[in-house]
This record gives C-alpha cells, sequence and structure tokens, in this order.
C-alpha cells in the first residue's frame, strides 16, 4: 500500500542495518528502551531484532495505554456495568485485562453487564443520544493521543446537553512515566538497567511535540529520538540514537519529522486543557502510584465525570504475585524472565496486563517472537 | 358440489408479511411457509417426498464423509453474498475439504419472530441458486420460530454429506516435512467485506466476499495428478490459524514467506486502517493445499487455470520443528511466529 510500503521495505531495511552494524562500536553495548507499545509491536512483528547487531538491545517500555491500567480502574469500570447497570462503552484492547475476582471487562459482558466495544469517543455519545433512558460511559484510556478525543466527546455531550453521557478518565501522561522510569533505582542508584537512549512516541508526540523531551535530554543526558511506527522508522531512529552515543550527545532528534515538530498540536493541547486538569497522584500499573501522571475533568465538566456522576471510589488491587508486569514495565526484566509467561499467562488466559494488548511486551514476545527462546 | 376451492387459504405475503410464531407452531401456517418458500425454491425429488427425512439412493463405493455448519453472520446480506449462498458454500467446502465429493445438504432454520418474508425469500432464492450451481441439492430440512428478541432474523445450519473414493481421503494428520503450501487466491476478502459493511466503512472500491463452494477447483485439482496431502478451508481465524491446526494435527512446523501471500490492496488497506491482520481475517472461498514438493508446480498451474484459483500461490513450506510453530520470513527480512489467533477477531463472520 502507497506511503506504508515503502516503510516496510525489506531492501531499505538490510541497507540500514548494514549501516547500523558499521556505526555500532564493537567495543561497547547499546541499551534503548523504546517508549511506545507500537514500536515494540513493530520490532516484533517485523523482526527488526533479527536485522540488529548483538551489541543493540532493545528494552520494552511502559508506553502501552492497556499496560499501565491498573486492576482498581478495571473493577471501577466493571462495577459500573454489573452493579450500576450503566452501558459502558471502551476500546477493543481494554475488554480482556484481567480485574479482581478472575474478571474482566469480556467476562463481565458475558455476566450481563451492557458492555460495547466502540471505535471512538464519537460512538459512545451517539450510543447516548440513541438511548436517552440508558446512562452510557465511556471508559477512557490511553496516553495523549486519544485524549483530544475524549476533551471533544465531553464538549459534544455538554453542547447537546445529554444528562446520559459521562467519562470514567484514566487518560495518563507520557512525560511522567518517562520520569518515573529515569528516577527509578535500577536505573538511576544501582543501575541495574543500563539506559543509554530512548526512541520517543510517534502518536503521542504529534499531541505534545518535541518539546517535553527535551528535558530529560538536557536533564538525565539521554539521547530522544522520536520515531514513527514503521519498521524502517525504529531501524533509523536506533541509528540516530547509536550515532549521539557514539559522539557524546544528549539531543532530542525527530525522525519523524513527516508527523511530529517542536510545538505539537496546539489545538488539541488547548482543547486538552480546556476540559481535563492535573491529578494529584495516579496509580499505574507496574509503576506504582506517580504523581500529577494522569488527568482527570475539571470541575466546569463535572457532570460528565462518571466518578462524581456515580460516586466512585479508589481501592488499588495489587497484581498476581508472580506476575512480573511491574519489572517489564520498567525495563527491569525480559517477558521470558517471568514465571508465568506462556505457561499460566497467555493472550488467551492473560495474568498481567502486558499480555492482553498486541502492543504489550509480553503478548508482542509470545506472539511473535517466542521461537527464539525454545531454538 | 366436490369442487375445492383452490385458493381459499391465502397465499403467502412475501411482499409485506413478517414470520410470525405460527410459522414454527408445525401446523397449517407453518406448511404454508415450507411449501410456497422453501419448496418453492429448493424443490427437488428427495424434498418433494415429504417425509420428516429424506430417502437416498447408497451413494456406491468409499467412505461417506458429514460435516455440518452453523451461521450466524450478521449482517445477513453483505457484498458477495448472503447468509443463504454462505451457508451452502461453507458446508459444501468442509465436505469437499475431507476429499469428498459432496451429495446432498440438509438445512435447519431459526427464524425471529417479526422477521420480514421478503428478506427470508431473498436468503432462500440465494441458498438455492448456490445449491443448484454447486449441484448439490437441499433434500430435507426443519424450521423452527423463536420470539422477537431471542435471534436476531435468521440462523441457518446446514449438514452436508459426501462420499470420498477409496484411498482418496484427506485429513490434516497428512503434511510432511518438504511439503509445499498453496494457497488458492487472495486473503481475508470475506472477513473484510463483513467488517467493512458493519462498520460502514465507505471504501470506493468496495471489498467483495469470496464466497464460493470449492469442489469444482478441487476436482480440477485432483485431476492434475498432484499428491495432495491436506486440504482445509481457511475460514475463521483465517490461513494462520488453520495451519497452525494442520502443524499441531501433523506434528509439524512451517515457513511462509511474506512476500508471497497474495492480499488485495483493498483489503490490506482496510486491515491497516482497522489495525487487523489478512492472516487471521476470515475467507469463504479459499483453500489451503499441502503437497508433494515435486508436484508443487503441477497443482500450482491446475489451480490458476480454474476460475476460483487464479491467484493461486504457494506461499511456504512444511519443515521438521518439534513446537510445532507456524513462522514467516515477513517482507522486512526478519523472522516472525504466525500465532494462533488468540480472542475473538471478527464476532459473527460466518
Amino acid at each position: 500500500m502507497k506511503y506504508i510500503d515503502e516503510f516496510r521495505d525489506g531492501d531499505v531495511a538490510r541497507g540500514l542495518a548494514e549501516a547500523i552494524r558499521r556505526e555500532a562500536r564493537p567495543d561497547r553495548r547499546y541499551h534503548f528502551m523504546e517508549f511506545c507499545g507500537g514500536h515494540t509491536h513493530a520490532i516484533s512483528r517485523y523482526g527488526v531484532s533479527d536485522l540488529l547487531p548483538d551489541t543493540v538491545r532493545m528494552i520494552h517500555g511502559p508506553g502501552c495505554p492497556v499496560c499501565v491500567l491498573p486492576i482498581g480502574r478495571v473493577d471501577q469500570a466493571i462495577g459500573l456495568a454489573l452493579e450500576q447497570g450503566v452501558t459502558l462503552c471502551t476500546y477493543g484492547d481494554c475488554l480482556r485485562v484481567p480485574a479482581s475476582d478472575g474478571l474482566s471487562l469480556l467476562k463481565a459482558k458475558a455476566r450481563g453487564g451492557d458492555i460495547r466495544m466502540v471505535y471512538s469517543s464519537a460512538d459512545a455519545v451517539a450510543l447516548a443520544q440513541k438511548h436517552p433512558d440508558k446512562q452510557v460511559v465511556f471508559f477512557a484510556i490511553g496516553f495523549e493521543t486519544t485524549t483530544p478525543p475524549t476533551a471533544v466527546a465531553i464538549k459534544q455531550a455538554a453542547a447537546l446537553g445529554l444528562k446520559n453521557f459521562s467519562v470514567l478518565c484514566c487518560h495518563v501522561l507520557t512525560p511522567s512515566a518517562i520520569s518515573s522510569i529515569l528516577e527509578s533505582p535500577e536505573v538511576r542508584q544501582w543501575g541495574t538497567v543500563p539506559l543509554d537512549g530512548f526512541i520517543g512516541p510517534a502518536h503521542v508526540s504529534t499531541i505534545i511535540g518535541s518539546r517535553p523531551y527535551e528535558f530529560f535530554a538536557e536533564e538525565y543526558r539521554k539521547p530522544v529520538v522520536i520515531a514513527g511506527f514503521e519498521p524502517l522508522d525504529v531501524m533509523q531512529a536506533i541509528r540516530m540514537l547509536i550515532r549521539q552515543v557514539n559522539q557524546g550527545r544528549a539531543e532530542v532528534e525527530n525522525e519523524f519529522s513527516r508527523a511530529v515538530d517542536r510545538d505539537g498540536n496546539r489545538k488539541a493541547q488547548q482543547l486538552v486543557a480546556e476540559v481535563f486538569e492535573m491529578r494529584k497522584h495516579f496509580e499505574w500499573r507496574g509503576l506504582n502510584v506517580l504523581p500529577y501522571s494522569a488527568l482527570r475533568i475539571r470541575s466546569q465538566f463535572a457532570e460528565f465525570d462518571a466518578e462524581k456522576r456515580f460516586a466512585l471510589s479508589y481501592r488499588p488491587v495489587p497484581d498476581h504475585k508472580a506476575c512480573e508486569c511491574g519489572a517489564i514495565l520498567r525495563g527491569v526484566k525480559r517477558p521470558q524472565d517471568c514465571k508465568l509467561f506462556g505457561t499460566v499467562c497467555t493472550p488467551e488466559n492473560p495474568v498481567g496486563s502486558c499480555m492482553v494488548s498486541s502492543e504489550g511486551a509480553c503478548a508482542a514476545h509470545y506472539t511473535y517472537g517466542r521461537y527464539k527462546d525454545v531454538a | 358440489m366436490t369442487e375445492i376451492r383452490k385458493n381459499y387459504v391465502r397465499p403467502l405475503d412475501i411482499k409485506h408479511g413478517q414470520v410470525d410464531m405460527a410459522h414454527g407452531s408445525g401446523g397449517r401456517a407453518m406448511e404454508q411457509l415450507i411449501e410456497e418458500l422453501f419448496a418453492r425454491h429448493l424443490g427437488n425429488e428427495y424434498l418433494a417426498q415429504g417425509d420428516d427425512g429424506a430417502l437416498l439412493p447408497h451413494p456406491g463405493a468409499g467412505q461417506l464423509v458429514m460435516a455440518t455448519d452453523s451461521h450466524v453472520v450478521s449482517p445477513l446480506f453483505f457484498p458477495g453474498g448472503d447468509i443463504g449462498c454462505l451457508s451452502v458454500h461453507g458446508t459444501i467446502n468442509d465436505v469437499a475439504m475431507m476429499g469428498a465429493k459432496p451429495l446432498w445438504l440438509s438445512a435447519g432454520f431459526i427464524l425471529e419472530e417479526g422477521f420480514k418474508l421478503a428478506d427470508l425469500a431473498r436468503i432462500v432464492q440465494s441458498m438455492a441458486a448456490a445449491a443448484k450451481d454447486a449441484g448439490v441439492p437441499v433434500v430435507t430440512g426443519d424450521t423452527k420460530v423463536v420470539e422477537r428478541g431471542k435471534g436476531d432474523g435468521v440462523f441457518i445450519t446446514t449438514t452436508g454429506v459426501g462420499v470420498v473414493a477409496p484411498g482418496q481421503a484427506l485429513s490434516g494428520r497428512r503434511a510432511q516435512v518438504g511439503d509445499a503450501i498453496l494457497v488458492s487466491g487472495t486473503l481475508g476478502d470475506h472477513g473484510m467485506a463483513i467488517m467493512a459493511e458493519r462498520e460502514s466503512l465507505g471504501f470506493e472500491s468496495p471489498i467483495v466476499s469470496d464466497t464460493a463452494a470449492l469442489h469444482g477447483l478441487i476436482e480440477a485439482m485432483r485431476q492434475s495428478g498432484a499428491d495432495i496431502h491436506v486440504l482445509r478451508d481457511p475460514t475463521r481465524g483465517g490461513l494462520a490459524t488453520t495451519l497452525n491446526e494442520i502443524a499441531k494435527q501433523s506434528g509439524v512446523g512451517m515457513m511462509l514467506q511474506e512476500k508471497a501471500l497474495p492480499v488485495k490492496p483493498a483489503v490490506n488497506a482496510a486491515c491497516e486502517f482497522l489495525g487487523l491482520d489478512p492472516l487471521y481475517v476470515a475467507n469463504e472461498g479459499k483453500l489451503v493445499a499441502i503437497c508433494a514438493d515435486l508436484d508443487a508446480e503441477k497443482l500450482l498451474a491446475a489451480m490458476r487455470a480454474h476460475p476460483l484459483g487464479q491467484d493461486a500461490a504457494i506461499v511456504g513450506r512444511v519443515h521438521e520443528d518439534p513446537h510445532h510453530f507456524v513462522q514467516m520470513t515477513t517482507g522486512f527480512g526478519g523472522k516472525r511466529i504466525v500465532d494462533w489467533l488468540s480472542g475473538e477477531q471478527l464476532p459473527r463472520i460466518c
């Protein structure tokens, strides 16, 4: 397909792989974290790691919206559907995220919960318009990419004067997650997670721009290269990171210049600022409670806030004891280091959130790469 | 005096009428529905026997094959077909993939109260046309009606019976190391046609379902003399799931070449747009053939010479692998697993 195949061309990939091999110094190792699940997926699906020299290791980051969703939030959504009888709308990936009591939204649906998969927040608004007798709640998750559409939905509902639409807001912020990783003792004090640079988000950066990463490059001396989600984007970004490391630079560079600039999408940013404000703290799966890392709905739009409308309280629930999702999301462990991986925890029966979405590190490795573990 | 008034019972109002509970009651209304709709379109000598079952001639030498398939597709009508022809093609293909010649079908209908008779007539006509084209008559059937809200228009279960000549039976257990893997045409057409229709995705070039009966293609493949080990139609779960089933049954591994996989540009674009992988999207008029490597080119030529196999391609090889993995060399140059489908990609696709 035009404008897609060009970024998946095998011949160009081999050329790039050759260039990477030439530029990577044989006397050192390179550890790069791809922040986004989109990158994780591309690396696994296209076999990018097969084309990299042994000295380059990719570490999967926490940028998979479903993976960082804590059990307590899914429990809230399930409670709304099963106990309050609302029509709960969410993106498809959320349906299989494991929650308390062996439940997931998919299992709650089988128990009679009215849970619908939607492709956009606008579908949820449309559903509320169509069924004025039902309370419709949109379970809004995701990083900065999915936040503006949620803002639009809330403004739309306000303009329409809908009394039966609200949002369970679980939107989280990318820079907070990066800070948390850079501040983690494994990276900062113990050095058990060597980290030489980041592949920065693609879609998120179209909204927030490249500026927010400048702090990480300067403060933590870590190079950041923003890259698209196609496999050639990822390879080009790896090459750019190797160059920065070799030259002792720590800058923000933009490989994804076809879609990202320094300032991002101002209009979307304004829309988000109008509807949302910072939460003081928010629990992430694997990263624990992070300060100022998520958004909530401003009081001006309080009537569309499901947490207020249904007086929800938050109860944190610890992950399964043996589940290593937390360590995997911080780059401390790899999926195959987890005892549950591929035995108790599989895409059919996920125990941890990283096994749910195709962007999760465990699911990507299970689906595309596990033959390497047995070879 | 004894002249029977022929039109005493008013004919079925197919144009404006709806299914009601009486149509499943076993009484006169049901009799009328069967007469004026099912028998009228599907009619053949066996159905005309009018008994509770069909009395069929013994098919002669060989073994019998029987397969059954329930159809719950939504929407009922989609570009390239509808639940009627789909229910005929699907079951014929299941019988044919066993190496058998399909002979007869049965059809069970579960109708929802309130379903438009005009739509039912369209579906039955489509079934009749498909059965006639395939030369496989519907010889017996059943109709039930459920209350409004307890069904979704119509569900159809078809069962097929066929006969396989001595020594000609096929099975997913027969793939051998070194064999070639072929597909008969482009992948994912049916699933994406349904998906595009369901999501009202107004693509400029509409994606059309490939629903078709494949026993004619199989006959042509047989006549090529190629040593075919396995045939399977990659329906739900797509090619990926079908190959994983065969790899497990036969205890082998497989290696596909991504560049060799035939996928229509429109299907590829729609998959990209919806985040789906054509390898996991359903087909209803395609087959996978696994044959001895030496015969692969011969078989490919025979497939391409048939109208339903024009886009056939050799897409991979069977190799030894104790883990029974299906893997693929990506167009990008790396390798990856082509795993079983997990979860539900597209519910109610057939």
